[in-house]
């Protein structure tokens, strides 16, 4: 097995219990693991969670905390996923001096160009949305840093997976026993 | 959470809901799992429950310990001699807190554990009130699973999921938190047992093709080995494992908390692996050709260095959690399940064998080992004590028929190395935590959930006095425990350790210890006292006699040795007799 550090994106299927962060975080926390990025939120089954973690780990750290998730009783299913088997994308926030909108009209164009959405506009500000890959949004954000940028926040990764997963068939057939 | 839709309930007689409150649906849930013994320590955030529990005395006895710690080990001992699930119970807090170290135990030792623990009122969470801990927080690593319940009305639900968890797939402990509104609000109180958990599944579906294709190694392997651990007696797998080795012929070692599953003296039956095991069953592992891993978890002292061990064999490993596989040593084949259905579909696929010359090599590592080690350790002719005389005088008072409970460090494996063990369950010890402390409180559940057995605790002077205030449980409920202590006036596996890679730099290992026999005897338990050879076997013959507790101390040699011994992070076979 691979030995290499490589970017994994992990997909945790639980159910939506409180403390159930807590119990997961600790797998990572316990084998010295950095998590890179954290999403967690409803998943496409009803009243099931999915966690998007992302970490720098080899193959087979990422086999043996799969492992360790699934041995959860509330966990489900686990997965792990290399960049070339996600779909996967972030979003930022900017939020900027509405003067700037006036004053330096090369921000239109790097709106423009960016394919950022303005999400709101006042008097005082205006705040920008980016979605997409990490270095796209690192990018609009060292163009606009030129100018002054009075907020900026990043979300972590959301990612679905080219292969099927197949946790409602589980889930199904548990219904049926 | 929903439970309705996420776990399954036994399907019976449906039952009249009675409207009760939480406190007594907790003592009527208990009842329902059969619980008719708990340890535990009352105290403000829990009161409501005692309450309850005076009025059902009648059904449940509840065992006050010194102290909460003690309550976790004796409902683990509890667990580890019967197969059922330990109780225990603490209030919030401290009482909450001293019950980790026994449960953290009982999690790497796979022990099945309900504890249950008192909260503040739910709207004081998060506030600092009195004796507030956030214990779910820190149980968290530590447990199968755990839950805080703040609602009267979901108190049998999440009971009846938590003995479900503790005993079910890979046993473990469950803590349940429960603040004092919910065991003072009321609830229509029906109870049903859980069978299921969507989330969860206890016993992989085991995969005929892995069992095919480890019968097909076995049946061609020259040197097979196996190594079994606890995994055969939590699942009840003894005669089928039994019935594999005779019929293949294989030689099989043990894992400390594998110990007793086969009789000692069975032919095949070559000893303990790991640090302090025997020396056959190490030094064959980097000799083996196959090496069938059942119900066993490849602990870092049971092999060496990973990179030095059995590398020459095919690994097959039995196991019922999925994330132990390949977790340590790589397996060829894997074979997931419960061990007894696992060996049961094995059996007849087997052919009989006898691998006697493979068997004579194990047979002759052993007589060297007898030769430098066992026979002065068991039959010594110096002036000074050994523990392994005394565990020799214990296996004749006892027939092999005794549980031994042992503490932690070399009074520990000497135990383990030397008992002799006729029946199953018999070895109960803190193995993968290495709990000092945990042997008096321990051997205190077994010995009430086994009256009929004969329980003997066998401590070092250490550990003795982690727990000591133990033996006020033992008097007040008069437990007839017989309680050895070792004394070598050392924590002797740390000197073993200061002497051999310190150059005897003693730091913090001597020990001037009290009069136990007068402790002893301050809580009215008979006890005494051997300094010489020739007073060993009457004193533990009396101790054995003896229909109530007995406490025994015997002196031995301050500076003896374990061995064999594989130092750490060395290999199996590079295991030293001296």
């Amino acid at each position: 097995m691979n030995k290499e550090i490589k970017t994994f994106t992990i997909s945790i299927y639980t159910e939506n219990n409180i403390g159930l962060l807590n119990r997961i975080s600790a797998i990572f926390q316990r084998r010295h693991i950095n998590i890179e990025s954290l999403t967690t939120s409803q998943s496409e089954i009803e009243g099931v969670n999915r966690f998007v973690i992302v970490v720098n780990i080899t193959e087979v750290q990422a086999k043996k905390i799969i492992g360790q998730f699934e041995k959860q009783v509330e966990v489900i299913r686990a997965y792990y996923h290399t960049e070339e088997e996600t779909i996967y994308q972030e979003s930022g926030m900017f939020k900027i001096k509405s003067d700037l909108l006036f004053e330096e009209p090369q921000i239109q164009n790097i709106i423009k160009e960016s394919n950022a959405r303005i999400v709101t506009v006042n008097k005082e500000f205006f705040v920008l949305e980016k979605s997409g890959r990490r270095n796209e949004i690192e990018s609009l954000r060292r163009d606009l840093n030129v100018f002054g940028i009075m907020q900026f926040v990043r979300s972590g990764r959301i990612a679905v997976t080219k292969e099927e997963m197949k946790i409602t068939e589980m889930l199904l057939a548990f219904n049926n026993q | 959470m929903n439970n309705t839709e996420t776990i399954k309930k036994e399907q019976g007689i449906t039952q009249k809901t009675e409207r009760i409150c939480g406190s007594e649906a907790i003592i009527r849930c208990l009842i329902a799992e059969g619980v008719d013994i708990l340890y535990g320590y009352p105290g403000g955030a829990i009161m409501p429950v005692y309450d309850e529990l005076y009025k059902y005395r009648d059904q449940i006895h509840h065992v006050l310990t010194r102290h909460e710690q003690g309550a976790a080990h004796a409902a683990q001992g509890f667990a580890r001699i019967s197969g059922r699930v330990g109780v225990a119970m603490a209030t919030s807090g401290p009482g909450a807190t001293n019950l980790i170290t026994g449960i953290a135990d009982a999690q790497i030792d796979s022990t099945p554990l309900v504890c249950i623990t008192g909260q503040v009122f739910s709207p004081l969470l998060g506030s600092d009130a009195f004796q507030e801990t956030d214990i779910v927080g820190i149980s968290t690593p530590v447990t199968k699973w755990n839950h805080q319940v703040t609602k009267a009305s979901e108190i049998p639900e999440v009971l009846a999921k938590a003995f479900y968890i503790a005993k079910s797939g890979r046993p473990g402990p469950v803590l349940i938190d429960i603040t004092k509104d919910a065991q003072f609000g009321e609830l229509d109180f029906k109870y049903e047992k859980c069978t299921g958990v969507r989330s969860y599944i206890p016993v992989p579906k085991i995969n005929t093709d892995t069992v095919k294709a480890a019968a097909e190694l076995i049946n061609t392997a020259k040197k097979p080995m196996i190594v079994w651990g606890q995994g055969v007696i939590l699942g009840k797998a003894e005669e089928e494992l039994k019935a594999v080795i005779e019929k293949a012929g294989i030689p099989a070692a043990w894992t400390i908390l594998g110990a007793s599953a086969i009789p000692t003296s069975h032919p095949l039956n070559i000893g303990m692996v790991g640090m302090h095991g025997n020396y056959a069953p190490n030094k064959l592992t980097n000799e083996c050709d196959l090496l069938i891993a059942i119900g066993m978890r490849f602990d870092d002292r049971v092999t060496g260095s990973l990179d030095t061990y059995a590398k020459q064999a095919k690994v097959i490993h039995f196991e019922i959690d999925p994330a132990e596989i390949n977790k340590n040593v790589y397996a060829d084949i894997a074979v997931l399940g419960n061990s007894k259905e696992s060996l049961a579909a094995l059996l007849p696929l087997l052919n009989k064998n006898s691998h006697e010359s493979w068997l004579q090599e194990f047979k002759d590592l052993y007589a060297i080992e007898f030769e430098k080690v066992i026979k002065n350790d068991i039959s010594p002719t110096k002036e000074g004590l050994t523990m392994g005389e005394v565990l020799k005088q214990i296996n004749i008072e006892t027939k092999g028929n005794a549980a031994i409970v042992s503490d932690v460090g070399q009074h520990q494996m000497i135990a383990c190395r030397y008992s002799e063990f006729n029946k199953t369950k018999s070895n109960i010890t803190s193995g993968g935590l290495g709990t000092m402390g945990f042997a008096l409180p321990a051997a205190i559940g077994a010995k009430m959930a086994a009256p009929e057995r004969e329980v003997v605790a066998i401590i070092g002077d250490g550990g003795y006095q982690m727990n000591i205030q133990e033996l006020g449980t033992i008097f007040q409920q008069k437990v007839p425990v017989k309680i050895v202590v070792l004394n070598n006036e050392f924590l002797g596996m740390v000197r073993q350790w200061q002497q051999l890679f310190f150059d005897k730099r003693y730091a913090s290992t001597e020990m001037t210890n009290p009069d136990f026999v007068t402790i002893a005897k301050g809580y009215y338990i008979e006890a005494k006292k051997v300094t010489k050879r020739e007073e060993l076997a009457d004193a533990v013959k009396e101790m054995i006699a003896s229909k109530d507790s007995y406490f025994l101390e015997v002196c031995v040699e301050k500076e003896d040795n374990v061995f064999p011994m594989i130092p750490a992070g060395a290999s199996v076979s590079d295991i030293r007799l001296s």
